[in-house]
């Protein structure tokens, strides 16, 4: 047993998420009812107002994003959770918010799908939902914590990336990591960096909202404020003005996506464990990563060479991690809770340079580290 | 003309590119000019006015004022309201819906905004019609009214929007049209000094979709039937329900005093939590 010293405190995941919230400035929550995220809205009604926030339980879970995208848009960090079918109608505004460029974050509790699924067995099936789940291209930043002190983490860097690129940030949860209880060591202020948006430097009369200064996140003002603008979920020119001119539309479209990829070396975060001279590297994410370490240390017990990737954002995909990681060896192995959505995009930047195997579970139950080591035991060369 | 010149030149965008995307003979405009001749009466800066938008014909009204202004989607303009408002009470925040867009696609949220007796000032521009998307039937369309998409008649009633935001709770519902400009002006102020959420339902007239639909060619006959279909409250309050069929009910249907959500916010807060 772990050992838990007196400066350690005992915390649920959604708990921990609610404190980083917190930490990072987070004065606005707008949510619906749903199980596993729950907590987090009833944590976040008692704080918040104590915080100096505001809290309002919506009508459903359009209206919870369109109230935080609202109340960003007056200049407060704002965030909601949810889990699958809530996630689900959430989307639309998901777009929008990467559309008009709102900095918001969205918790999704992991539950089995489709549709009302296992309420509330643990899954991993809405990675892609995260990525594609909104219609049209859109770039979408997604972070996805495997422990509670992960869940405190992650989200203060949620909030962080949200206002750095002024764009949603989701936070995909997995059930399990959220109803799990660990000591943690408390987080303090010092040991924290919180980043705030981007906002105008210049008089009102010299504000172009939607212009490129160079970082490709604009200045963004406060409704309120004094630098009246206009924001749309339509094609816009630098002014925030409806386009369909070519010449207005492309820039915008390419803007997007470039302001979070050409920061993408900034955006590898992961742990490896015992890679150096692994055969098999084994990347998962979230609940599984922790049956996948337990899996590696009692295979290098037996003399297998396996290592693993511990994947902590898992969009934009970590192709310069995961490249590297399949040049150095022979096996990859991809452990997920859905039908295999991690691993599609680890076959795409594969282009043969080894095996990829996969190991899926989709019945609402854990995948054992008993069950990867196996796995590991029949494919090592 | 001069006062005119003068509006046009303080609260129209000059840097966006007009002309305007509505038809010749809508009644949007109308509208618009009252709610900006209002606002300049009452003396709001132009800075602490917010002007919120759902989709369709009146969705684009916001661009063209100089406020900070916010095109949502399609019937969700009062959630994003609801968030500005929370997150800064200063602010005087206006949301702009048409039929469809308020009580169609978005009518859960104006029923629970109107419960929750949030102060925002909720203008829902009623022209009967989806007219964007090409004239189909909206929750507003009269019964029968043959359509695009009711070739065989509109086999749905109509709904009432002021009963039913009375119904939910707010503290102000009134009712206009565009063709009674001064009633219009003088609801508006009301609806903008109105602690609590407060609903002005504007008839409008569009001559392209539900105008053919009616039989009434031009704006100017729309006008008139406007006119003539319109019954002041205190005259309807004498007809029984059969003669006020297919009228229009004008002026204030609600005023209570009520307290508002950021009020109770408040008081609460100040205690400790009871769980």
């Amino acid at each position: 047993m772990r050992k838990v010293t007196q400066k350690q405190i005992l915390l649920q995941g959604n708990e921990a998420c609610v404190k980083g919230a917190l930490m990072a400035g987070c004065r606005f929550y707008a949510g619906y009812p749903i199980t596993p995220a729950t907590e987090i809205m009833e944590i976040m009604a008692k704080e918040l107002p104590q915080a100096g926030g505001t809290f309002i339980q919506m009508e459903d879970e359009i209206a919870s994003l369109g109230a935080v995208i609202g109340a960003s848009l007056a200049g407060v960090k704002s965030m909601t959770a949810t889990s699958g079918p809530g996630f689900s109608l959430m989307q639309e505004h998901i777009g929008f918010a990467c559309m008009a460029e709102v900095p918001c974050v969205v918790v999704n509790v992991m539950r089995a799908g489709p549709s009302t699924g296992l309420p509330t067995l643990p899954s991993q099936g809405d990675v892609m939902q995260a990525r594609w789940g909104t219609h049209g291209d859109h770039p979408i930043i997604a972070i996805a914590p495997s422990s509670v002190y992960e869940c405190l983490e992650l989200t203060i860097q949620a909030f962080n990336l949200s206002e750095r690129y002024r764009t949603p940030v989701i936070l995909l949860i997995d059930e399990v990591v959220a109803h799990m209880r660990e000591g943690i060591a408390p987080l303090s202020r010092e040991d924290i960096e919180i980043e705030e948006r981007p906002r105008p430097t210049v008089p009102p009369r010299w504000y172009i909202p939607y212009g490129d200064p160079g970082t490709g996140v604009p200045p963004m003002s406060a409704f309120g404020d004094g630098y009246r603008y206009h924001v749309t979920g339509l094609y816009h020119d630098v002014r925030g003005y409806p386009t369909v001119r070519e010449d207005e539309v492309n820039p915008l479209i390419r803007r997007l996506f470039s302001k979070i990829s050409k920061d993408f070396h900034r955006l590898q975060w992961f742990d490896s464990f015992y890679t150096e001279d692994a055969l098999i590297t084994v990347i998962a994410y979230g609940c599984v990563a922790r049956a996948a370490l337990r899996a590696v240390k009692e295979g290098r017990e037996k003399g297998l060479k396996v290592g693993l990737i511990k994947l902590k954002i898992l969009w934009p995909f970590m192709r310069w991690t995961i490249t590297r990681a399949l040049e150095n060896s022979q096996e990859v192995l991809v452990p997920e809770m859905n039908i295999g959505q991690i691993s599609r995009e680890v076959k795409r930047v594969n282009q043969s340079r080894c095996e990829v195997s996969t190991l899926n579970k989709v019945d609402g139950t854990l995948i054992t580290p008993e069950e990867i080591l196996k796995k590991l035991e029949e494919i090592h060369p | 003309m001069k006062e005119t010149v003068h509006l046009v030149h303080k609260y129209l965008r000059s840097s966006k590119k007009f002309p305007h995307i509505w038809c010749a003979g809508c009644g949007i405009g109308i509208f618009m000019q009252a709610l900006i001749r209002v606002i300049d009466r009452m003396g709001y800066s132009k800075d602490d006015i917010v002007l919120i938008s759902g989709i369709g014909c009146s969705g684009r009204l916001p661009v063209y004022v100089d406020f900070s202004t916010l095109h949502t989607t399609h019937g969700r303009a009062l959630t994003f309201a609801t968030g500005i408002k929370l997150a800064n009470p200063r602010l005087k925040v206006i949301t702009i819906m048409g039929d469809g867009d308020a009580v169609a696609i978005g009518g859960n949220h104006l029923i629970h905004a109107a419960r929750r007796n949030i102060e925002i000032v909720s203008l829902i521009i009623n022209n009967q019609v989806y007219a964007m998307t090409g004239g189909q039937c909206s929750p507003t369309t009269p019964y029968g009214q043959q359509t695009t998409s009711s070739p065989y008649g509109n086999l749905e009633p109509d709904f009432d929007i002021c009963r039913l935001v009375e119904a939910a709770g707010a503290a102000f519902v009134a009712r206009a049209t565009v063709y009674h400009t001064r009633l219009l002006d003088q609801l508006l102020g009301k609806a903008l000094k109105k602690k609590g959420f407060a609903m002005v339902e504007v008839f409008s007239q569009c001559v392209t979709y539900a105008g053919r639909y009616l039989g009434l060619d031009s704006p100017v006959e729309m006008m008139k039937w406007l006119r003539d279909s319109s019954i002041p409250v205190a005259k309807a309050r004498e007809l029984s329900e059969a003669e006020l069929k297919g009228k229009i009910v004008t002026g204030i249907l609600v005023d209570r005093e009520k307290p508002t959500y950021h009020e109770l916010c408040k008081k609460a807060f100040k205690q400790k939590p009871k769980i």
